[in-house]
Parts: structure tokens; C-alpha cells; sequence
């Protein structure tokens, strides 16, 4: 199956269950909803996402929060309000149509300036705001709150990340950051706490202060955690539920529309067994073909190697002519002119063998060697005698001999040893094969 | 051709597949043993049944889905090696696929099964193949000489010290009119050599194929992807 479920229309909103889907674009038709922006972001995408909801430069909302910060901290107020009720998503910036474009499009325009600059802005703006705050005896308490507030967004960043990399599969092996950063976030708020209360003055209770919480947090874990595991397990296995019901919805949709289709006009044709088994055997050729089809090649148009061509162009026989054409291939190589004729050649001979071999299927054999590629293509009719045919009649010295004899090949038509015809065509390999 | 074992008309035969309607269609078209000479002594569905029934009965042949629950037809070839390597009364195995995908065939081949027929095979060629397999031949359908060239092609040049492991000319001459759709008869005729002769080269092909060492097979899986 494919590695990637492609996502559904519908609005999931995302948080749920269903996380391991993108959040919808926002489209034209659908409700324009606000995202954080996942991509590009500095500390939370809220600006990245607010810029492409409201069609603005990032740079202007990046400004408008640094300029909101230095009256008395609301524009971090308001960047953390965002941060907490906005969801992320991969949506929410207009240039970001798809993540992985945007990445490159990242990457490739101002790659660190931007950022630069905009951190400087930032370190501007918090020591503006550090100066208005007039940091006197009363306000010693800020400088715990600050480093609380690093903490907490430190953490929270580190969840976004999470719930990214399952949207992007991310790479495995990286776990060692995320958890550095994630401790590291957990010691500022710890020390930030911790500072407050000296702080506050409140320092001779600490041991005290400290084993109560202790106590709380035990407390507090004990009684939820069984609550939290049961939940995640329950989510993880919704989400599974979910992926195998798409799963089968796909191999129901192409059962019923070849399949069924199938079966129903094999039911109609009752009466002609010719008919039924061309049928059947479309079928099956194209229910294997899906079933066992290679990871990841969506290709289904033209075939790039000696054995694909040379089954495309059997399967194109078998269906319009409603013979048996069995292909044995033994190696590959990729196409280039003089196959091509081969193949061409070894079409046409599928087509004589298939017109004028009776009902008994068509062999088709192609070994690729190191030097040259060699085709059989044998039926089991009546034979067949070249000398006898008349000059008009061109299909065989045109379409086949001619063919490959204009291409550097050679052509020899022989009655098979048990009858029939057995057509063999040798091409020579271009050297650099 | 003179059998060593039994009538010459008569072959006692088990079949292994898990879908009932194949096995009631094939018994229908072959076990009428008055018209075919075959006999169908057991049929089994899975792994174990296929060992019991195949223990119980001593037929001549087995005809062996590859897939099966339990295991697969590898492993009904695993456990029922003692059987087939009786010398007075051998059970042989015939792998009937619909599967034509190349390490499933080549495995139970390399298993120990004496041939190989796909199940789009006509009644009256896989009655003659049963007992061609129950002579002690090897049924080598033309894809699945497809396979086995493919197999050897790709180690072009093995040490020396593996002779066993290559294919000599001649039995490659033999594989490729297989594959090209030849029956043994006009095989021989075609090389002027006896039937028999092509009989013997087949069943080098089929010995090589079972010895042929693990990592020669391996490095083929690996350059197909298939592992």
C-alpha cells in the first residue's frame, strides 16, 4: 500500500484522533480557518499563521507583536493567547501550498537574515520592556516570571514539534534534541518557581514549600495516570481503526470498479467462452498489476524498460485480439531507439501469432544478455511460409524484418519444431549498456 | 516411459490448497480416475492438515499450494522431507500457484517441490505433468525457467570451487527453449538429443537450483528487492 494516505476532505479539525492527518487547506469554498504556521516559524508560527490568514508580510505582524510587547509585555501577552488556543497546522501561510515546497522556498530565500534580524528585535524589544518595567525591590518578581515564561515556551514548542513530526515523518534517530530541549525547559521553570519563592521571601519554608508540592504532584500523578495511559492507548488505537478503514475503503473502491464490473459482464457474456476468458484474463493482468504493484511508482503510462514494454505491448494484444499472450522475461534493460523497434517488431508478431495461431496462447520470450536482446515470439497455428506469401503483402517483411533489419537487428521466421510459427528477433545492445 | 513405481496408469494424488472451490474444480476436472488414471486420495487446507493427511495416505504426488495458512507450502515440503526422500516409496511434491511471483516459486523449488505449474494450467496438461513429477521428472513450466535463468544469470561469475552452482550450456540451451514455450519433445528434437536426455538436463537444473548455496540466492532476492 501507499506509505502516505493521502488526506481527506472534511473538517477534521485535527486535534483529535485523527492527528496523524493534515488539517485541511484553507480553501476557497471552505471556512478560512487560523492556523499556526508549522512552517517557518521562529517560537510558535502565530505569526507566521496570522500573516497568511490575513494576506500581510510576516514581517509586519512580527513588528506589530515586538511593538505590542514594549507597552507593558502585550504583545507577548497576546502572542501567548494565540499560541495556547490557536491549533497548528500546515496551512495558514498563502506561499505554503505544500510543506514541502515551502520548506525549499524557505530555505532557498533569506535563510538566516530574516531570522537574525528578527531575534535582534526581539532581544530589543524584552530589554525595552525589562527597562519600562522599572525594575525596583517590588519587581524583583519579574525576573522569575521570565524565565517561567522561557520555560513554558521552550515545552510548548517542543509539543508542536511532536505533533508535527507526525504529519512529517520526521527522521527517528534525532531523539536526543528534543529531549534536551524539552529538560531543559522543565529546569527553567522549576528554577523560575523556585526563584519566585525566595523571592517572595518565603525562602526559610522552601524544604517545607518543596515536599508539600512533591506530595501534591504524587498525589495528582496517582490518580490521573491511569486515566492518561488508558487515553493515549485508546487514541493510538482509534487512530489505527482509522487507517486500516481507509485502507480497506481503497481496496473496496478498486475491487468494485474493476472487479465487480468485470464479473458483471463476464455474467452477461456467458455464452462465449472467448469472450469470458479475454475478460478474465484483463482482469487478472490488472489486479495483479495493482495488488503487487512496486512502492511508490505511481507510474502507469509509458513503459521505460525492455520487460515493461514488452508486457505492455502483450497485454495490448491479449485484449484486442482475446488470445492468450504469456511473457517470460529474463533480465531488463532500459529502453532506448532500437528496442523500441524490437518492441515494435515483437508487437506485430504478437498480433500475427494471435490472428493466425488459433486459440492456443502466444509465447512471447525476451532475454536482455550482455551484448544483445533476443525476442521469441511463437504460435501454435498452422504454420506459415514466407516464400508463399505474395510481395503485396507487407505486415511480415515491412513491420517485422524490414523493421529490424533498418535498426541494426535481424528477423528469422521458422515453423516451430511441434508446428506453429516462431518468430526470433536479436538486437545488438548499445555498448554502453 | 516405464515407471518404477506401480501401474502405469494410476497415480495416487493429494491435494493441498486452502480455497475449496479450487479443490472441488480440480478434482473435477482431473480425479475422474476412469478417464485420467488419477486418484485423489486426501485433500488438505493448511499446514498441518496437509502433513496428516500426506503421513496417512503415502500418495504418489502432492499437488502444493504455496500459500497456505500455517506456514506455507515450504513448510508442508519441511516437514514431510523423511516422505519424499524415501527411496521405495517417495512422495513428490508439484507446486500449483496462482501466485507468479519469483521468490515464492523459487522457494519451494529450492523446498524440495519437483515442478512448478500455474493455475490458469489446462486439466489435461497438469494430469500429464502429475505424472511426469510421479516418473520422477521435473516440471519446469516456461516462467518458471524465466526465473530459474534469471536466478543464474546474475552471478555471471562465481568462484571457481562452485561448479555445482552454475549452469552448464547445454542445460541453459534447455531452460531458454522452456521458457520459450518448447515442450521436452520438441525440445529434443530441436538440440537432437533423446527426450530423455532433456529429462536429465531438467533434473540437473531442478538439483542445482536446491544446492545452490544461500548466498548466491540471497544476493539475486537483494538485487530484485524482493528482500
Amino acid at each position: 500500500m501507499s506509505a502516505s494516505p493521502p488526506p481527506p476532505p472534511g473538517p477534521s479539525g485535527g486535534v483529535s484522533g485523527a492527528s496523524f492527518l493534515a488539517p485541511p487547506q484553507p480553501g476557497a469554498d471552505g471556512v478560512r480557518k487560523l492556523y499556526r504556521s508549522s512552517e517557518g516559524r521562529m517560537v510558535g508560527g502565530v505569526a507566521r499563521g496570522l500573516a497568511g490568514h490575513l494576506g500581510l508580510p510576516v514581517l509586519w505582524v512580527r513588528a506589530l507583536f515586538v511593538l505590542l510587547a514594549v507597552f507593558n509585555g502585550i504583545g507577548i501577552l497576546l502572542y501567548a493567547v494565540f499560541w495556547f488556543f490557536v491549533p497548528l497546522g500546515v496551512g495558514g501561510v498563502a506561499e505554503a501550498k505544500e510543506p514541502r515546497d515551502a520548506r525549499s522556498w524557505l530555505a532557498g530565500k533569506r535563510p538566516d537574515k530574516g531570522q537574525v534580524m528578527a531575534l535582534i528585535a526581539l532581544a530589543v524589544g524584552t530589554g525595552i520592556l525589562v527597562d519600562n518595567l522599572n525594575l525596583g525591590a517590588a519587581n524583583r518578581a519579574v525576573w522569575p516570571l521570565l524565565v517561567i515564561g522561557v520555560g513554558v515556551a521552550l515545552v510548548w514548542r517542543q509539543a508542536d514539534n511532536a505533533r508535527k513530526a507526525r504529519w512529517v515523518e520526521m527522521s527517528h534517530g534525532k531523539r536526543f534534541w528534543p529531549l534536551v530541549r524539552a529538560a531543559g525547559g522543565i529546569v527553567l521553570v522549576i528554577a523560575g518557581v523556585t526563584g519566585f519563592i525566595v523571592v517572595r521571601g518565603s525562602g526559610g519554608h522552601l524544604g517545607g514549600i518543596l515536599q508539600a508540592a512533591l506530595a501534591v504532584l504524587v498525589g495528582v500523578a496517582l490518580i490521573a495516570g491511569p486515566y492518561l495511559v488508558r487515553m493515549t492507548q485508546d487514541l493510538s488505537a482509534e487512530r489505527l481503526l482509522r487507517i486500516r478503514a481507509q485502507e480497506r475503503a481503497e481496496v473496496a473502491a478498486h475491487v468494485h470498479d474493476s472487479v465487480l464490473h468485470t464479473l458483471t459482464l463476464i455474467q452477461r457474456h456467458a455464452e462465449e467462452p472467448r469472450e469470458v476468458a479475454r475478460l478474465a484474463r484483463a482482469q487478472e493482468r490488472e489486479l495483479r498489476a495493482w495488488l503487487y504493484r512496486p512502492e511508490g511508482t505511481g507510474r502507469d503510462d509509458e513503459p521505460t524498460t525492455l520487460a515493461e514494454a514488452v508486457r505492455a505491448a502483450a497485454a495490448e494484444v491479449e485484449d484486442a485480439h482475446g488470445v492468450p499472450v504469456e511473457v517470460v522475461c529474463v533480465g531488463d534493460c532500459p529502453l532506448d531507439e532500437r528496442l523500441v523497434a524490437q518492441t515494435q517488431a515483437a508487437r506485430e508478431a504478437m498480433v500475427n501469432g494471435a490472428k493466425y495461431g488459433g486459440d492456443g496462447a502466444v509465447q512471447v520470450y525476451a532475454e536482455v544478455e550482455e551484448a544483445r536482446v533476443f525476442v521469441s515470439v511463437r504460435d501454435h497455428g498452422p504454420g506459415f511460409d514466407l516464400d508463399r506469401v505474395p510481395d503485396d503483402r507487407m505486415g511480415v517483411r515491412e513491420s517485422i524484418i524490414g523493421r529490424m533489419r533498418r535498426n541494426g537487428g535481424e528477423a528469422r521466421l521458422r515453423p516451430a519444431p511441434g508446428g506453429g510459427t516462431e518468430v526470433e528477433l536479436e538486437m545488438e545492445r548499445v555498448a554502453a549498456a | 516411459m516405464t515407471t518404477p513405481t506401480g501401474d502405469e496408469r494410476r497415480v495416487r494424488v493429494v491435494l493441498v490448497d486452502d480455497h475449496r472451490m479450487f479443490r472441488t474444480g480440480v478434482q473435477a476436472e482431473i480425479g475422474v480416475t476412469a478417464e485420467t488414471g488419477v486418484e485423489v486420495v486426501g485433500e488438505a487446507a493448511d499446514v498441518d492438515q496437509a502433513v496428516t493427511v500426506v503421513t496417512a495416505t503415502r500418495p504418489e504426488v502432492v499437488l502444493l499450494d504455496v500459500h497456505l495458512p500455517g506456514g506455507g507450502g515450504v513448510e508442508v515440503l519441511r516437514r514431510c522431507a523423511a516422505l519424499s526422500a524415501d527411496p521405495d516409496r517417495p512422495v513428490r511434491f508439484l507446486a500449483l500457484s496462482v501466485s507468479d511471483a519469483a521468490e515464492d516459486v523459487i522457494g519451494v523449488i529450492r523446498g524440495g517441490a519437483r515442478g512448478y505449474v500455474t493455475k490458469t494450467i489446462t486439466g489435461p496438461d497438469l494430469v500429464d505433468s502429475i505424472f511426469r513429477v510421479r516418473d520422477g521428472d521435473a516440471v519446469f513450466s516456461p516462467r518458471l525457467a524465466g526465473f530459474v535463468l534469471d536466478a543464474f544469470a546474475s552471478t555471471d561469475a562465481p568462484p571457481v570451487d562452485e561448479d555445482l552452482d552454475r549452469l552448464t550450456q547445454r542445460e541453459r540451451e534447455v531452460l531458454r527453449l522452456i521458457a520459450r514455450g518448447y515442450a521436452y519433445k520438441e525440445i529434443a528434437k530441436q538440440l537432437f538429443i533423446s527426450v530423455k536426455t532433456v529429462e536429465s538436463h531438467v533434473s540437473a537444473v531442478l538439483r542445482k537450483l536446491q544446492l545452490s548455496n544461500r548466498h548466491e540466492l540471497t544476493r539475486w532476492a537483494t538485487a530484485r528487492r524482493l528482500v
